[in-house]
């Protein structure tokens, strides 16, 4: 729940010792970056929004984590949480993406034309494709922090832009507070819809408060590209159709997101980014591309064959069940995505997927006629 | 529109550009120009651009809140910085149920009630059937040696039951406080517990440290109480920083517990199996004074004042907080369809034997008082008490084949 400066003052009155949190539980990565120098130096400190040390960190002191997944464990709540704080958030940011360091440089590539291949993937095995990415608009907070009046002013901003847009991208706005029950069914059966955050993860960011107000579904009338409004971040940009077409899928992708920035950009309201952290989003894992484009594939015999996590890793790829983060796979199927987000492009980062789920179903059908890939296992890349 | 707009964005921008130079640097330009981040929103975006949708809601304070109201009361804080948005969150992130009105916001701290009062009168006045807190007083009254009748048939009566809660003045409330104030209370109500001689010495269990064993013992004493899953409670943010400073005293005779840091400071608790109510009673009103006697030695002291008697979390604990109940069987009444009736001419309430929001199993009822404001404890116990002497009563007149009678509704608050 976010308190803002407001209350922060006040905490000031008691010493650091009493108001450290006792971490000695946790396992995420916030647990595992702050001390009580770190916290001593920055709990006075607030963003020009209000937003303060004990909001950021709340999520992860509520959530101890589990021994075997490493959560971030910290959100920001505007943009300039990431410099104001970054004494705390930089080495977060290295952990977890993989040692960036704070004079890195992060790589923005949206031109489709340069990712090569990717229209081949074979539809007997890749049962569907999607690429998703987040944007923030600069000059409002991020959702574990924003009133109800930047809200809707988010929400109203994102219409009017997505109203505008024409062709393959012309759609519709369903506000979740209005929509009737048809469409509900309808958008649960296109599994578009999102619901309000149970995972305490979120709530205990403050990311659900006055749910569903602000909150909406857009989609294109082919349904084929998708926008969640005042989800986990201001825009979540959704691109996806069934099948192998990772190209066209990563191409309508590009081309919608750039439309959007641009009709932004004329109204003086550009996307949250610069040339270290690339996209600025809610959850730090997100920084850089913010990009998870990944696929539905059928792997049953590679995925249960001892080295199957050890070639993800070396191709830098990620499964999470088909229900999406914290799910299990169900029929052999798994969605199978892209793990990195900051220091590649969103070209490269696709790419790696392209390839990487070429090389596992080519393994895979190896496996079904009995003979090993142990020759095909890749480098790390 | 893209005027106004442009407007409210370099305002945003010129903080930015100060953020870039470093927050000490913001934090002096800020009080140059007398300017705090909540000033700067109330700036940016007027009342109405806030003004929680609260169209298919149920609860007291969505019936309370105009746009005039929190207009008034938006830009307000209390002396530790706690907002009106912050009491009613709980209740905009919880519509509520058709049947069940809620009560929608909570206190911070004792400010609160003074402060918003604006709109936490009339969301006290709508809870406790009519207590206007502008004109009423409230009175305390913990001599249990007043009671009558005070036990109950045990072949209907299987245990009783009194609790109440206690906040230490000075520390903010659940809903607000810092890591260190919680901790704080914890301190101050552990070190006055540890001052309980005889019938009332026990010892303190920490949620946190508590061992598997100890946590398993709790569990089956029904004791133990559970990182609060309910919405209503965690939109509100009392289950932050679990389990810190979180947890359980009783005493050696397990008839007297208290909780800290659950959804109050304090929740005391004197149950015992059996009908004797008349004992849990004196044991509570014993316990309490000593308590708020031994903390009175350190120079602290409960919230109470005499509008709205003891000030607790949640606007429906005021007065005297106090929940007075027995599980009971009442196999044939409980299955005539004059038994909502007669519970709520008798002020009573029936909960399911797991407490608030549960179902009855079979016979057996959780059966209370309504009020908890305008009425002493005194009061309240001895409704509660010539109350579940009339429903056995009933349920032993079903089972002769004799009739029974809806009785009068008690009468509301002294004039």
């Amino acid at each position: 729940m976010p308190f803002g400066n407001t209350h922060n003052n006040f905490k000031l009155n008691y010493k650091v010792e009493e108001e450290f949190p006792d971490l000695s539980k946790h396992n995420n990565h916030m647990a595992k970056v702050l001390t009580k120098d770190i916290y001593a130096k920055l709990r006075d400190k607030q963003t020009p929004s209000g937003y303060t040390l004990d909001d950021v960190i709340q999520t992860g002191v509520d959530n101890p984590g589990h021994p075997f997944i490493m959560t971030v464990g910290c959100v920001a709540g505007d943009e300039e949480s990431y410099e104001v704080f970054k004494d705390l958030l930089d080495p977060i940011i290295s952990d977890r993406h993989g040692g960036y360091k704070p004079t890195d440089k992060h790589k923005t590539d949206l031109n489709f034309e340069n990712l090569k291949g990717g229209d081949d993937l074979d539809p007997n095995y890749v049962l569907s494709s999607r690429v998703r990415t987040g944007r923030s608009i600069k000059g409002l907070t991020l959702p574990p922090h924003n009133s109800r009046g930047e809200r809707r002013l988010i929400e109203k901003l994102s219409v009017e832009a997505l109203t505008s847009l024409d062709g393959e991208f012309k759609g519709k706005y369903y506000p979740l507070k209005s929509m009737t029950d048809a469409e509900q069914e309808q958008l649960i059966s296109d599994h578009f819809l999102f619901d309000k955050p149970v995972s305490p993860l979120l709530t205990c960011a403050g990311m659900a408060r006055d749910w569903p107000d602000g909150r909406g579904i857009w989609h294109n009338d082919n349904k084929t590209f998708l926008v969640w409004v005042n989800e986990e971040d201001h825009l979540r940009v959704i691109s996806m159709q069934q099948g192998g077409n990772m190209r066209e899928v990563f191409k309508r992708f590009c081309t919608g997101l750039l439309k959007i920035e641009e009709i932004f950009k004329k109204h003086n309201h550009g996307f949250m980014w610069n040339e270290h952290l690339g996209y600025i989003l809610t959850c730090p894992s997100n920084l850089g591309t913010g990009l998870r484009g990944g696929v539905h594939v059928k792997l049953p015999k590679l995925s249960t064959h001892a080295k199957f996590e050890e070639i993800l890793t070396r191709l830098r790829l990620q499964k999470r069940g088909t229900g999406g983060v914290d799910t299990a796979s169900v029929g052999g199927v798994f969605d199978i995505s892209n793990a990195d987000r900051l220091g590649s492009s969103e070209v490269e980062q696709v790419q790696l997927v392209v390839d990487g789920v070429k090389l596992m179903v080519e393994m895979e059908k190896k496996l079904e006629k009995g003979e090993a890939i142990d020759s095909m296992i890749p480098a790390q890349k | 529109m893209a005027n106004s707009f442009t407007r409210v964005m370099s305002g945003r921008n010129t903080a930015v550009v100060l953020a870039s130079i470093g927050a000490s640097t913001l934090a002096s330009g800020y009080l140059l120009s007398d300017s705090t981040a909540a000033a700067d929103r109330k700036r940016l975006y007027p009342p109405s651009a806030d003004f929680p949708d609260l169209r298919k809601h149920n609860n007291c304070m969505a019936a309370a809140l105009t746009p005039k109201i929190y207009a008034r009361l938006r830009d307000q804080t209390t002396p530790s910085n706690w907002t009106v948005d912050q009491c009613i969150q709980t209740g905009v992130d919880n519509p509520g149920h058709p049947f069940i009105k809620t009560v929608g916001m909570v206190a911070g701290d004792e400010e609160s009630y003074e402060v918003f009062a604006e709109l936490f009168d009339p969301v006290i006045k709508d809870r406790h059937n009519g207590y206007d807190p502008r004109t009423m007083k409230h009175p305390t009254d913990l001599d249990a040696s007043k009671i009558t009748s005070g036990m109950f048939d045990e072949r209907y009566v299987l245990s009783s039951r009194v609790r109440t809660g206690r906040s230490i003045r000075g520390l903010s409330l659940p809903p607000a406080c810092t890591r260190s104030e919680r901790r704080e209370v914890e301190r101050v109500v552990v070190t006055a517990l540890s001052g309980l001689k005889g019938d009332l010495a026990g010892r303190y269990y920490s949620l946190g440290d508590m061992s598997d064993r100890e946590q398993q013992q709790l569990i089956d004493e029904h004791f133990l109480f559970d990182k609060p899953v309910s919405p209503l409670l965690t939109s509100a943010g009392m289950a932050r920083d679990w389990p810190d400073a979180r947890g359980i005293w009783h005493n050696n005779e397990k008839n007297f517990l208290i909780w800290i840091n659950e959804e109050d400071h304090t929740r005391i608790i004197s149950m015992e199996k059996g009908g004797n109510m008349k004992r849990v009673f004196e044991r509570f009103c014993r316990g309490l004074k000593q308590v708020e006697q031994l903390i009175q030695e350190r120079g602290w002291e409960f919230m109470w004042n005499e509008r709205l008697g003891y000030i607790l979390t949640c606007p429906s604990n005021l007065g005297t907080g106090l929940r007075a109940g027995v599980h009971i069987r009442l196999p044939i009444l409980s299955r005539d369809p004059r038994f909502k009736k007669i519970l709520d001419n008798l002020r009573l309430q029936k909960r399911g034997t797991g407490g608030v929001d549960t179902a009855a199993t079979g016979d057996t009822f959780d059966i209370s008082n309504l009020d908890r404001l305008g009425k002493s404890e005194v009061e309240l116990v001895q409704l509660l008490i010539d109350g579940i002497n009339y429903l056995i009563e009933c349920e032993k007149r079903l089972e002769r084949g004799q009739d029974i009678k809806i009785p009068s509704p008690v009468a509301q608050f002294r004039k």
